[in-house]
Order: C-alpha cells, then sequence, then structure tokens
C-alpha cells in the first residue's frame, strides 16, 4: 500500500491504494466518484472515460499512482453545478437510454469541444468512436454534438 | 374490473403524445444516477467468482487453504457451503459438474476487488475433464457426447399445425422454394453487467440488483435462501442494460447475498466483463429449415418449418423462444406446420434478447419470401401485400389493428421510393434494396398494479413495482398520469422498482411494460380523482354525480371551485388511488406492425457493406412519448445491424472456448456505424386494445432489420446469405467463389 495523491475536479484528494490500482477504481472505489462506470475494465468501451489534463482518456488503463501531477476531470466535474452545454443537448436530443455510457460520451465530447469549439461532423464522430453505446443512441448523440456546435458558434459570433 | 374509456382517437390530449423530455435524463448526464455497481453501503466489500475452465468437468475437490492467510479476505463461498441451494431449473447454485466454461464453481468476498481477484486465482480446484459439445447441430448428431442426464434434446418437439401442409406441398403447379437457415449465439452485452449489492440487517436482507424484474429476483432469492418474502427487498432504481438477460433471477443475486451473509458486511458483485459473456445469457443459436409454396400468382399455399434452438447448458426458465411465431402469424396461409425442437450444448444458458425468437425467424422467414418472389419474378413487397393476414390465424381472431401492417407498407414504400425505377448495378460497387417484415405482440396484460397520491400542494406522486430499464417508463407513466388529472407532467414524480412498496407488476419483457403498467397508473389516477371529487361535492354541498373536473377546476353547473382549493381544504389528508391493469378484450388479438427497408452498397473488391438507409414504418397503438418511441426504434434497428453484419460468440469447438468473451472481438456496433435510421410512425391508437391505447416499441425495430440488410446484399450482389452475421470475411469468400 502507498499514499496517492490524486487532484480531482479541483480538489486534492489522497488515499491509500496498491500501485497496481486502476485510476478508474481510485475513483469509484476509494474516492466514492462512481460517475465513471465500469464496464469493460480493459479499454474497449469508454465508459470509464475521463480529462487527464484536458484528454479524454480510459481510466481503466491508467494506473492511479502514474497520475498524481495531473489535474483530473470527471463527470462530477463537469458543469459547475448547473448542465454543461454538452449534458443539455444530450436532454434535448435524447442522445440517452440506460445512461451508462453517458458520462463517458460526455467526457469523450467535453474534450473535444474544449480544444475545438467547432469541430467538423468527422472529429465529432471520431471523438465518440471509441464509446460504446449499446442502446445505440449514436445517431442522437451525433445531434446532440452537432447542435453543441451550433450553440457555440452562435455565441461566438454574437457581439 | 371497470375499465376506463379509451381517449378516443382525435382526443385532444396535452400530456400524452408529447415529446416530453426523459424524467431521469439529469441525474444520467450528471454521474449522479445510482446504478447497482455504484451503491456504496458503509463496509462494503467486493466479490469474484471463480469459474470453470471446462466446457463439461467433474469438480472433484476445491482447495481454499491459501486463503486463510491473504489479508483483505473477508469470505469464501463454495458447494460446501451451499450445498442443496437450487437453481435454473434443474441444477444448484454450484453444481457437482459444471457445464460450460464459465459455469460457477466458488467465490470469494474481500476488501478489494484486486484481493478478490486474488483469492479466486488462489482457490485450487481439480476437476475430471469430461466430453463436451458446444455446437447445436453436433449436440443432435449420432455419438454426440452427453449434455445432461435427460439427453441432448428437450422433450418433445413443439408442433404447431394449421390445415394441411403435407398435402398442400404436393399440389401439383405450385413454386416451392426450400433452404436451411442459421442465426448465431448473440450476447446482449449490456453495459451494466449483471450484479448485487446484497445487504442484512439481521434476518431482512436487501438486494440492490441490475435487474428488469424486481419481484422475480425477490422469488427467486427467498425460495433459494429459505426466506420470507417480507425478508427480502429488492432495489433496482437504475439500470445500465438489460434487452431481456436481466429478466430472470441469476445467481449473482443469490451468491452475493450468501456472501454478505457470511461475511457479516454488505458485498457488491458486479460481473467481469468476460462473465458477462459466458454465463449471463444470450441469443438461442437456431437452425432453421423452411418450406414455402405458392402458387403461380404468389399466394402462399403452405409453409413449413423445422427450428432447432440451442439454449445452452441449463433452462433458464427465459430461454424458451417462441421461434415458431413469425410462421403462424406474417401471413395469410391455410396449411402450416412449424417444429420447434430444443437443443442443449456445453454452452452458458441462453436466455431471451429483444424479441426472443421473432428475430430469428424473421431473418430465416423474410429471407425465404424474398427467395420465392425472386422464383416467381414478383416484387418482394407486392409478394407481401398478396399474402395480408387480416387476422391473427393462430387464435382465429380479428386483430385490433387489423390496417396495421397494411398501413406500414404503403408508409414505408412511400419514404423510401420503393416503386421508383432503379438502373441495375455491373460495377465495384453495387446498390441494392431489400424488405423485411416486423410483428411482435407487446399487447400488455394483467396483473399490473399501480398507486398515485395527489398531494395537498399539486403535486402527484406514482408508484408502481414496475422498473424503467432505460426505455423511459418513468417518463411515459408520469405523462398518463397527468393527462389523468390534468396536471402539469413537471408536477409529477413517479417511483419505481422496489418490492417493498411497489404494486406488483410484471417483468419488464415483451414490449409489455408501458401497455400493461400504463393503464394501471391511469387507472390510479382516476380513482385518486375521485376521491377529490367526493371532497369537492362535500365543500360545495352538491350531488357527488353532477360533479365534474375540467382540468384544474371542479365544477357543478355555473358552480365550481379549483383542484388546488380541494386539495388545500382537505390537507393534511392526501387523495390518492390504486389502480389495476384491465383484461385485454377477448374476442380481438393484439399485435403491432411493422416493415423495415434497407438500402446497401456493397463493395465488391474489398468485401465492404455500407447502410446508405434504413426505413422502419411502425404501427404500435398510441405513441405517448414521440421522441422516446423513436429512441426506441433507433436502438433496435442499430442492434439489429450488429445481428446482421458483426455480433457472434466464437467457439473453438475442439476445446468447448469462447473465443471472443469481451467488447474487442465481440463487434456491437459503434459511432462509426450510426445507423442511417428513417423512422416513419404509422400513428393508430389501439382502443380496443387498453385504456391508453398503446403498445410496446422495445423489441418490434430489432426483428425485420438483418433480413432486410441480407436481402439488399442479395439484391446488389445476388449472394444469397443463409447464416448471419454476414461478416466482412464470409462477403469475400463467398465473392470469391463467385467469380
Amino acid at each position: 500500500m502507498q499514499r496517492i495523491c490524486l487532484r480531482v475536479n479541483g480538489r486534492e484528494m489522497e488515499l491509500l491504494g496498491e500501485p497496481r490500482l486502476t485510476l478508474l477504481d481510485a475513483l469509484r472505489e476509494r474516492l466514492g466518484l462512481t460517475g465513471t462506470k465500469k464496464v469493460c475494465d480493459m479499454g474497449d468501451c469508454g465508459a470509464c472515460t475521463v480529462l487527464i489534463d484536458g484528454k479524454a482518456m480510459y481510466s481503466c488503463l491508467i494506473l492511479a499512482t502514474d497520475c498524481q501531477s495531473e489535474a483530473i476531470t470527471t463527470i462530477e466535474g463537469v458543469g459547475n453545478g448547473s448542465l454543461d452545454p454538452i449534458q443539455q443537448a444530450f436532454i434535448d436530443c435524447d442522445a440517452l437510454q440506460c445512461g451508462y455510457c453517458t458520462p463517458g460520451q460526455v467526457m469523450s465530447l467535453k474534450a473535444l469541444f474544449d480544444a475545438d469549439p467547432e469541430p467538423g461532423d468527422l472529429e465529432i464522430e471520431r471523438a465518440v468512436a471509441g464509446n460504446l453505446c449499446r442502446c445505440g443512441t449514436y445517431l442522437n448523440i451525433l445531434a446532440a454534438a452537432r447542435e453543441v456546435r451550433g450553440t457555440a458558434a452562435v455565441s461566438r459570433g454574437a457581439p | 374490473m371497470e375499465r376506463l374509456q379509451a381517449w378516443g382517437d382525435g382526443a385532444t390530449l396535452r400530456s400524452v403524445g408529447k415529446a416530453v423530455p426523459r424524467a431521469d435524463a439529469a441525474a444520467k448526464v450528471t454521474g449522479s444516477a445510482v446504478y447497482t455497481s455504484d451503491v456504496r453501503p458503509k463496509g462494503l466489500l467486493y466479490a469474484r467468482v471463480l469459474r470453470s475452465p471446462h466446457a463439461h468437468a467433474r469438480v472433484k475437490d476445491i482447495n481454499c487453504t491459501a486463503l486463510v492467510a491473504m489479508p483483505g479476505v473477508r469470505a469464501v463461498l463454495t458447494r460446501a457451503d451451499a450445498k442443496g441451494i437450487g437453481w435454473y431449473q434443474d441444477s444448484e447454485i454450484y453444481p457437482e459438474t459444471v457445464h460450460f466454461l464459465g459455469d460457477e464453481v466458488a467465490a470469494v468476498a474481500a476488501e478489494t476487488d484486486d484481493i478478490a481477484s486474488d483469492a479466486v486465482r488462489a482457490i485450487t480446484v481439480t476437476y475430471e475433464a469430461l466430453p463436451h459439445v458446444v455446437e447445436g447441430a453436433d449436440s443432435v448428431a449420432s455419438g454426440a457426447p452427453r449434455v445432461r442426464e435427460g439427453g441432448n434434446t428437450g422433450e418433445e418437439p413443439k408442433v404447431t399445425e394449421r390445415g394441411d401442409s403435407a398435402a398442400a406441398f404436393a399440389t401439383d403447379g405450385t413454386v416451392t422454394v426450400e433452404a436451411e437457415y442459421t442465426t448465431q449465439r448473440a450476447v446482449h452485452n449490456s453495459l451494466e453487467p449483471h450484479g448485487t449489492t446484497a445487504a442484512w440487517d439481521g434476518e431482512h436482507l436487501t438486494l440492490w440488483d441490475s435487474t428488469q424484474a424486481v419481484f422475480a429476483v425477490q422469488r427467486g432469492v427467498a425460495e433459494a435462501l429459505g426466506l420470507p418474502l417480507h425478508n427480502v427487498r429488492v432495489i433496482k432504481q437504475y439500470m445500465g442494460g438489460g434487452f431481456g438477460a436481466k429478466q430472470i433471477a441469476w445467481k449473482n443475486a443469490c451468491i452475493a447475498a450468501l456472501l454478505a451473509r457470511k461475511a457479516g458486511q454488505p458485498v457488491q458483485l458486479m460481473l467481469d466483463r468476460e462473465a458477462e459473456n459466458l454465463a449471463a445469457g444470450h441469443r438461442n443459436a437456431t437452425r432453421q429449415r423452411v418450406r414455402l409454396c405458392a402458387d403461380r400468382d404468389g399466394h402462399l399455399l403452405a409453409i413449413g418449418a423445422h427450428i432447432e434452438q440451442d439454449v445452452g447448458a441449463y433452462q433458464t426458465g427465459g430461454e424458451a423462444s417462441d421461434t415458431a411465431g413469425p410462421y403462424l402469424v406474417h401471413y395469410r396461409c391455410s396449411n402450416v406446420r412449424t417444429e420447434q425442437v430444443t437443443v442443449f450444448t456445453n454452452t452458458g444458458p441462453a436466455v431471451a434478447f429483444r424479441a426472443p425468437g421473432y428475430a430469428e425467424a424473421a431473418f430465416a422467414l423474410e429471407s425465404a419470401m424474398d427467395e420465392l418472389a425472386r422464383e416467381l419474378d414478383l416484387d418482394p413487397l407486392e409478394l407481401r401485400r398478396r399474402n395480408y393476414a387480416e387476422t391473427d390465424q393462430v387464435k382465429d381472431k380479428p386483430y385490433t389493428t387489423p390496417g396495421g401492417l397494411a398501413a406500414a407498407y404503403e408508409a414505408a414504400a412511400s419514404a423510401f421510393g420503393w416503386d421508383e425505377q432503379r438502373e441495375p448495378d455491373h460495377g465495384r460497387v453495387r446498390r441494392g434494396r431489400g424488405v423485411a417484415v416486423q410483428v411482435w405482440g407487446g399487447s400488455g396484460f394483467p396483473p399490473a398494479g399501480a398507486m398515485v397520491k395527489w398531494n395537498p400542494d399539486g403535486s402527484v406522486e406514482v408508484a408502481s413495482g414496475t422498473q424503467d430499464i432505460g426505455t423511459g417508463t418513468r417518463t411515459a407513466l408520469a405523462q398518463i398520469a397527468a393527462e389523468e388529472l390534468g396536471v402539469d407532467v413537471r408536477c409529477v414524480a413517479v417511483h419505481l422498482g422496489d418490492t417493498a412498496w411497489g404494486l406488483y407488476a410484471p417483468t419488464s419483457a415483451g414490449s409489455a411494460t408501458l401497455a400493461s403498467v400504463g393503464p394501471a397508473v391511469r387507472a390510479a389516477a382516476a380513482n385518486a380523482r375521485n376521491e377529490l371529487l367526493d371532497h369537492a361535492a362535500e365543500m360545495l354541498g352538491v350531488e357527488r354525480s353532477l360533479l365534474r373536473a375540467t382540468g384544474a377546476r371542479v365544477e357543478c353547473g355555473d358552480r365550481g371551485i379549483s383542484v388546488a382549493e380541494v386539495l388545500k381544504d382537505a390537507a393534511p389528508r392526501i387523495f390518492s388511488g390504486t389502480g389495476h391493469r384491465e383484461p385485454n378484450p377477448e374476442d380481438h388479438a393484439v399485435r403491432s406492425f411493422g416493415v423495415q427497408m434497407a438500402e446497401v452498397e456493397v463493395d465488391t473488391e474489398v468485401g465492404e457493406v455500407r447502410l446508405l438507409r434504413l426505413v422502419t414504418a411502425q404501427e404500435s397503438g398510441r405513441v405517448v412519448n414521440p421522441a422516446l418511441l423513436r429512441s426506441q426504434v433507433l436502438g433496435g434497428v442499430t442492434q439489429g445491424v450488429g445481428f446482421a453484419l458483426t455480433e457472434e460468440q466464437v467457439f473453438d469447438h475442439r476445446l468447448g472456448v469462447p473465443l471472443n468473451a469481451n467488447l474487442e472481438e465481440y463487434l456491437v456496433p459503434t459511432a462509426a456505424e450510426a445507423v442511417p435510421l428513417e423512422f416513419v410512425p404509422v400513428h393508430m391508437p389501439d382502443g380496443t386494445a387498453n385504456s391508453v391505447g398503446a403498445k410496446g416499441i422495445g423489441e418490434p425495430p430489432i426483428i425485420g432489420t438483418a433480413p432486410a440488410i441480407a436481402n439488399a446484399i442479395y439484391d446488389a450482389t445476388g449472394i444469397r446469405f443463409r447464416s448471419l452475421p454476414i461478416t466482412r470475411r464470409r462477403l469475400l469468400d463467398a465473392l470469391a467463389e463467385m467469380q
């Protein structure tokens, strides 16, 4: 067991864990941040996607001890108490059914839009191509992402 | 039971029929929705299951001594602790003989998931390997290893016959097509695996279970552990997908409960992805020998189908798909004979997967219809039109919506442009189109109950023991209650998924939830309003029978009072009502009807199939929420595309080992394969079916997808695929053979 210090959603957090502890298990089992989901635990599905220094990463493939100097953002850290435009667009476009993949989908798009507020359709598709949705809502997820792009463009166009 | 009159076809409704956003969407997009895997009672332990590495073996010895010294291990469970606890229809929690790779052998609860994984690996088991068979066709061959003591097939073939098909097939001057079709073992692969969080409080057990059926889990675990039902509370608030796989009580609920009792601490047992693929249900693989016979004008004279379905090693109670169904209902035909045989193999137990039986049979029958159309040189849609069934030929009753399928044919044909002329393709990339029919039940049924409370502040609470499995049940039930009471849907909270206070409602399966529970909610709301009217009559000093509720007011001639005043006057009393689902009509059969049309492009050099368009027209009674309806169709068709082109659990037959028990090699559709769906709803409120007029939509959209695509691939290439999935490799092999 070793002490692991993580900066999650702007807060310093400390926990005891074995070196093999994944970031996903650290978040879910130790820090109670269960919005990030465990589905395959081997990098196949994207449900555990979080942001590490702004990049979308599978938290099941990263050891907690290896991200002690990075800024980690989970779904709990998105929106600051209100809904992020991505989350609102998911609601408006019914881009979810069971909701289990949804936090991962939102995080993948969050990384995309933070880096590029006006991504092309192909960039959007690529951003969520690693996030499985077994309910099959992909068309609506892509529509939600396009809606976010629309609002971002409009708000920037205003004086 | 008195039935409420259905809303009229042209009734002006304020909540029902509106695209109200999902009631639980905010909880889901923010990650605050608590799923079974997210429940964190104090002192929670994590469990892992040791599974058989053999497809068939006798468990001779289990040695757990290495676990004694392992820090963090809190409870171990083997056959020795669970002897005599029955499971499946004729097995045990930990069977003496394991019957498939993945069968349960032992389990451990530990302080962390990592420690639990180490611990199950430290258990030493001595197996005596037995001969196995993993393919249905091999299992029925002579000399096959014996899967079960009773033999490798179920009791008697299930035969359904009407007319005299043998005589009809023998008629001169007719056209016959005959072929064998096979469908694959497909895995639900819900993203949240099967799992349970179990906590004891004395002799009272609480189970948070990822289930489509809280009452089935309650009954299953109570019976297994010998507990009275009221000592077992099952809760399911949010669930990460089910698609049929979670409609029975699975071993994980019982194992978690036993481990928690032994450890004296709550235990969470979520299956890992491999176990989810091995031991948590899958769609039956089928082999179907189909014969169709028609006269020269394309009128069907006889249909014959011999169906073998592989149910795996055990009977779960949810594996017996009605694969004969489509042969008996899709088309008008006086002479039909179906024969359905259950086959056992050393593979995980099968359980219903979205439109069980119907998706498999529709691939065979709708492909055979396409073959017949080619044989007759008839347009495939025209052939279907000529064999239109206006009545349910199994029940010998008229349908509640006899024009449903005809309307779907025309709506789909018009949206697709089916009748437009086309130039034949001869180049490298060829286009083709295909059509397939989908018929399903989805009528709902009693018993199903609900309660409605109308609070003094005007807010409304609906409670039922049903569950929202991601389809939008919470939202649709809120709309129905709001409609009946004349309140805004935002004033309605819906509480579901708890055996402790929920009135009985059926398993969320069969596309039956809305049509079962919806009318119960409506009846409950009407009864709550009756209490309000009784009170208003006293307040106004008038005859109760003279009162009318009109939206926000209660009126009697020129006198009136607002609902808000009545609610306030009665406070702290709360008006309430219970409601139950009325029986289905006796003189009608209830079905929902749809059609799918696919346009594909096949690259004959690289074997790539591109889906250009998938048009789905579907009749499903009254639409309660068009946005949720479309989402269900989108989901069903998307899974249908996976069934058609990529999804298949592959076995090494010699070793009995599944080769792709993961999400890397078991290929579910991704965003890159987002389906170009064009959905055409066919509006046909079905007031004869039930008081809401709604029918289910979850399953129908998956039924026609695979055959529509297969028929389109034939149209493009001239290659008839009679086995699913039509993978790129199979397509390339077929293209190579053609040259």
